[in-house]
């Protein structure tokens, strides 16, 4: 196969809505929702709670089926997809869940190292994976811990861990951040950065937090000269193209873009600034 | 809906989940480790209370019925009766019960709680099948386990009617134990086999049923276990009946 020009792998579409609409019962939760995620692109999702963002996430991996309307990943329609069918394609798709979701009868380890048990591999290569996922995260000395005796950012951080194990192409958060100090918050959004300036994952990225907003799309991660990483803001000599805002409103996007163009938005629709500044 | 069609409509699910679990089975992974564990867990766990149940059980037949074999002269056959109450009938049924109410609802709340805090979820969104996981191996295991637990019953039940027979009765022992012998035969051996087998399959569908259809955070765990151990009882004892008769039209309605 000929080699793909980078640039123009960015532009395929890693996920893709199209018109999708999904009810619960009589409640119409998505109102005919359509918007891409390139490659490499973090897509922010804000919105009320209870707005179907975490929806528009268990959508993507197939965790529910939408009601009408096509979901494809990787330019792949999976629709229709049976459970044994979705499988293949939650391989490479990875999952932060809103309050951790650890399996609480297994260790850290466990919980970190289950989809390489799973996959049958040497406990040598599975205990070096998760221990440098591990790492990642500043969790190491966690390790032999049950869920149960973590907090409650410890156990969103060991979450991370292991949605990032196997190095999924993309990344679902689901409000990664909420409930978490300061500095643990601005780690994730780090992780979040170097993933998608780095190792070229896409990721949707569910927040309320304009903190989050503001480093997301403000940001960038490059390795400098001693082969360290480091973050750099946007400015004259760069700006971010890879990282879109989208706000949910009773089920339809009423905003999508750039941060400055949400910053303008503000400016004039009193929802979106209510919903950015409090008031 | 009406309470018809809910209930019409449970059973599809139920039998579907079932036959997806056993259907799935057919490509790799087989978790037979998660076999293991579970049968380890609903035999050998449940062992002391089924060893408890079925002694007392044995030993209360001989109480109520010792008197009325001796009125018809026939003290030296209530061996016999013992067997035949536990291979055909009690064994099974008490068994089936005891671990509908220790192990069903154990694993009704258990799949109920992963569900609610989104561990199913993250099992799915992990590539992980939880029918397969999950769900097989419990239904797996209880096919094996309740039909040793049902012999468990049974002998510990006649070592209880034994007991009672000689130190209450002044039975001879060895008169209880030809007795015993000679109402363990082929169909008594098949009957108390085939019961606990089709009563596991109830328990595992029931409980996982109701564990992973459950809805609305800890109240609803509570909730979909009260409902799994009333369901898979009741379900024990009606099918008990047609099962029966079904054994004896297959067997023959003779010993
Ligand atoms: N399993 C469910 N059954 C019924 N309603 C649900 C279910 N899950 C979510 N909902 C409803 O769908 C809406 C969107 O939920 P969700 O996507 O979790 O919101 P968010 O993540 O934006 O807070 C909410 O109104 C919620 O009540
Ligand atoms: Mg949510």
């Amino acid at each position: 196969m000929s080699q793909v020009n980078p640039f123009e792998e960015r532009m395929f579409p890693a996920i893709e809505f199209r018109d999708v609409y999904l009810y619960y019962d009589d409640k119409k939760v998505l109102d005919g929702i359509s918007f891409t995620v390139r490659k490499g692109e973090t897509k922010i999702i804000l919105g009320r709670s209870g707005g179907g963002k975490s929806t528009i996430i268990k959508l993507v991996l197939g965790l529910i089926k939408p009601d009408s309307g096509r979901i494809l990943i990787d330019g792949e329609d999976i629709t229709d997809y049976t459970e044994p069918e979705m499988m293949r394609v939650r391989q490479k798709i990875g999952m932060v869940f809103q309050e951790g979701a650890l399996f609480d009868s297994l260790s850290v380890y466990d919980n970190v190292a289950y989809k390489l048990h799973e996959q049958g591999l040497p406990e040598e290569i599975v205990e070096e994976e998760v221990r440098k996922m591990l790492r990642f995260v500043d969790l190491e000395d966690a390790i032999d811990k049950m869920p149960s005796q973590l907090s409650g950012g410890m156990r969103r951080r060991v979450g991370i861990a292991r949605a990032l194990v196997g190095h999924p192409e993309i990344v679902l958060f689901d409000e990664p951040t909420a409930g978490l100090d300061p500095p643990t918050a601005r780690t994730i959004c780090e992780l979040v950065v170097k993933l998608r300036d780095l190792e070229n994952v896409s990721s949707i990225f569910v927040t309320h937090e304009m903190q989050n907003i503001e480093y997301l799309s403000s940001e960038y991660a490059v390795i400098n000269e001693k082969g360290e990483v480091v973050f750099e803001k946007e400015g004259e000599k760069l700006c971010l193209i890879n990282t879109e805002i989208m706000i949910l409103r009773e089920g339809k996007i009423i905003f999508s873009g750039k941060d400055e163009q949400l910053k303008k938005a503000a400016t004039t629709d009193p929802y979106i600034r209510r919903f950015l500044h409090g008031r | 809906m009406s309470f018809l069609q809910q209930g019409l409509y449970e059973l599809q699910e139920l039998t579907l989940l079932t036959f997806r679990a056993f259907y799935r089975l057919r490509k790799k992974p087989r978790y037979f480790r998660e076999v293991i564990q579970q049968i380890d867990i609903i035999g050998v766990g449940s062992t002391p209370i089924i060893l408890l149940t079925g002694f007392f059980t044995g030993a209360v037949l001989v109480l109520q019925s010792f008197q009325i074999l001796a009125y018809y002269g026939a003290q030296s056959q209530v061996g016999r009766m013992v067997t035949f109450s536990l291979f055909r009938e009690l064994g099974p049924v008490l068994a089936g019960l005891m671990v509908a109410g220790r192990i069903g609802s154990a694993i009704t709340a258990e799949l109920g709680s992963m569900v609610v805090s989104q561990q199913i979820d993250a099992m799915r969104a992990l590539g992980t099948d939880p029918v397969k996981k999950l769900v097989a191996p419990r239904i797996i295991a209880l096919l094996v386990a309740l039909p040793l637990l049902t012999v468990v019953a049974n002998v510990s039940g006649i070592i209880g009617g034994g007991i009672t027979s000689k130190y209450i009765f002044n039975l001879d022992t060895t008169v209880f134990i030809s007795s015993v012998l000679d109402a363990i035969t082929t169909k008594n051996i098949i009957v108390t086999l085939v019961k606990p087998f089709f009563f596991g399959l109830i328990i595992g569908s029931v409980a996982c049923y109701k564990g992973l259809g459950t809805t609305g955070g800890t109240v609803g765990v509570g909730i979909s276990t009260t409902r799994s151990v009333v369901l898979s009882s009741i379900v024990i004892i009606i099918a008990d009946f047609f099962l029966t008769r079904a054994l004896q039209n297959i067997l023959g309605i003779d010993f």
